[in-house]
């Protein structure tokens, strides 16, 4: 299996150049995007381009970085100097920033070469990816299902050999479930270790972006990359980012796993849990203690969740007024019809239901009924996660409580997809780092992922149980068989 | 929960022109959402402060000194309409 690792060894060995390695994930890309449909732009010139500048660097001796040369994918609401950001949606369509958010910068520092930009849901809003006003991606293990959403451009691109990792977002599951529904690797880190200068914003106290991989190893890397302070972004976090990959260490004895009572409960398919349950026995066999926690407010991070995410992206999308940037409709009468007329054309029905949603809940009267209480829940939840840390290292739990659903299953009925979100939700409320990684398959062959969550800024410990399951199971090792 | 006059107040607010379908859609869904938010109620939360930010950074400042920057044009130039250097936008008054 492909691995960062194992290109890094080819490329300094010159075995393989960096263009070929990027030419392979074009062509593959080209081979499959008829089917997958991951990315909305593939910038192979610039791809091959940054290739060639890492084979110069080798070939003049220097020494390369671990990212130099690997093919990376982009979730399409990171800014990019020069390269269309759309963010699924009608309203940039054309839209090409003027600047480059920090973790891509930080990529092509690292010599990473991008080759393009994955698909999502409309402005990150949706579980499934199918609220892109650009194309409907496929999850690579069965087509007609869904990659998760909403990053499911970035996951389904990793998953189907598109690229070795990529970058996606995360405001309440947006990366771990489509890792979880397309049987590889996703983080999000803790709330500030990495930042959003650039991040298309969406909820901005709780949006947050982090990497996919194949392994926990290549997320581990890519995490150390791209963390890190930023004076662009007020709200990172100025702390030391220590060398992920030394907790990968396949060894748990004495590590205190809690497993969340409350995820278990109504609604969760039962091969879903039962691979859970079982990768639960395994950490057990590997060393660790194993204890039930009750995180009794947990539930209610769903509505909680949906009051505070919409009300503040009602505040941050009202920037698409089709002044600065972005589409603007035509023969308008005056400005407010030329604002009300670019948003309707604009912006998609998912969107316009948050943006509705948040207005209402902001709005004179409703403010102490809807957000107050809503934040209030947020300290609750928080409460719950912190008294479970003080018993355990590391929390447990299903990543999402079904496998990928079929396409068109959930998109009549908005609340039904927002309750795929249940058990990462809480996660973003709080904070906390948490990671989903593959741990089984159900009947009809679709992936199950197993949620780890970690303390504030305890991304060693997710890193370090991650990493021992995964060295004792092989689900990863396995692909789906896209021809 | 939400009618329709309540609906067409928010998209007002929201600078979001609805057609009849979408006004009758989003009655529906929104107060179907609303009910489901309900449910917090159930939670005593009169001596809860509220969470605003889930990590606490102190505030963050920096010195108040002007940088020019260096790609003006490059802002200016994804407008959908200017003039020089400004943001062209359609007449704000009508007349009538």
């Amino acid at each position: 299996m492909v691995s960062i690792r194992k290109l890094h060894q080819q490329l300094i060995q010159k075995e393989r150049s960096a263009v070929e390695i990027a030419q392979e994930a074009l062509d593959t890309i080209q081979k499959l995007e008829p089917k997958l449909h991951s990315f909305i732009t593939v910038t192979a010139e610039r791809a091959l381009e940054q290739a060639k500048q890492v084979d110069t660097r080798i070939a003049a001796g220097e020494e390369i970085g671990l990212l130099a040369g690997i093919p990376v994918g982009v979730k399409d609401n990171l800014c990019t100097q020069g390269i269309r950001t759309t963010c699924a949606s009608h309203i940039l369509e054309n839209f090409i920033p003027p600047y480059e958010s920090t973790v891509t910068q930080k990529l092509a520092d690292a010599g990473a070469v991008i080759v393009g930009k994955t698909n999502l849901d409309e402005f990150a809003m949706g579980g499934s990816t199918e609220t892109s006003a650009i194309q409907q991606t496929a999850n690579p293990w069965n087509l007609k299902r869904v990659p998760g959403g909403s990053s499911g451009g970035s996951a389904a691109a990793v998953a189907g050999g598109e690229c070795v990792v990529s970058l996606g977002s995360d405001t309440g599951g947006s990366i771990r479930q489509p890792a979880s529904f397309c049987g590889i690797v996703g983080m999000k880190p803790t709330y500030g270790l990495v930042s959003r200068y650039g991040l298309v914003a969406f909820a901005s106290s709780l949006d947050q972006i982090g990497p996919f991989a194949r392994t926990v190893e290549d997320v581990a890397i890519l995490l150390g990359e791209i963390a890190g302070h930023d004076p662009k972004d007020s709200t990172s976090l100025n702390v030391e980012i220590p060398d992920y990959t030394r907790y990968l260490v396949p060894d748990l004895k004495g590590k205190k796993v809690g497993v969340i009572q409350e995820t278990f409960g109504e609604g969760l398919d039962p091969e879903v849990e039962k691979a859970v349950r079982v990768a639960i026995a395994q950490l057990k066999d590997l060393g660790a203690e194993i204890q039930e926690i009750s995180c009794p407010r947990f539930r209610y991070g769903i509505a909680a969740y949906y009051i505070i995410a919409p009300s503040e992206a009602s505040a941050n999308l009202a920037r698409y007024d089709g002044v600065k940037y972005g589409m603007r409709i035509e023969d308008a009468d005056n400005l407010i019809d030329m604002y009300t007329r670019t948003r309707a054309q604009g912006f998609g029905p998912e969107v316009k239901r948050r943006i509705m949603i948040g207005t209402y809940a902001l709005s004179a009267g409703y403010y102490d009924a809807y957000y107050l209480k809503a934040q209030k829940v947020r300290t609750l939840i928080k409460q719950d996660f912190e008294k479970a840390f003080e018993k355990v290292d590391v929390l447990v739990c299903p990543t999402a409580p079904t496998t990928a659903f079929k396409a068109g299953d959930k998109s009549a009925d908005p609340l039904s997809m927002y309750l795929v979100d249940l058990m990462t939700i809480p996660v973003n409320l709080a904070g906390l780092p948490g990671m989903s990684l593959p741990c089984g398959f159900d009947s009809s062959g679709m992936p199950v992922g197993l949620q780890i969550i970690g303390n504030v800024l305890r991304e060693d410990q997710v890193f370090q149980v991650g990493y021992a399951y995964e060295q004792a199971t092989d689900w990863h090792r396995r692909s789906p068989k896209l021809k | 929960m939400l009618d329709r006059d309540q609906v067409r107040k928010v998209a007002y607010l929201a600078r979001l022109e609805l057609t009849p379908e979408e006004e009758e859609t989003f009655t529906t869904q929104l107060s179907n959402i609303l009910d489901y938010f309900q449910q917090l109620s159930e939670l005593d939360t009169s001596t809860v402060q509220p969470t605003t930010r889930a990590i606490d950074v102190s505030n963050v400042t920096r010195a108040d000194t002007l940088q020019p920057y260096p790609n003006r044009d490059a802002i200016l130039e994804c407008a959908p309409d200017r003039e020089g250097d400004f943001f062209k936008v359609p007449k704000i008054i009508n007349p009538e």
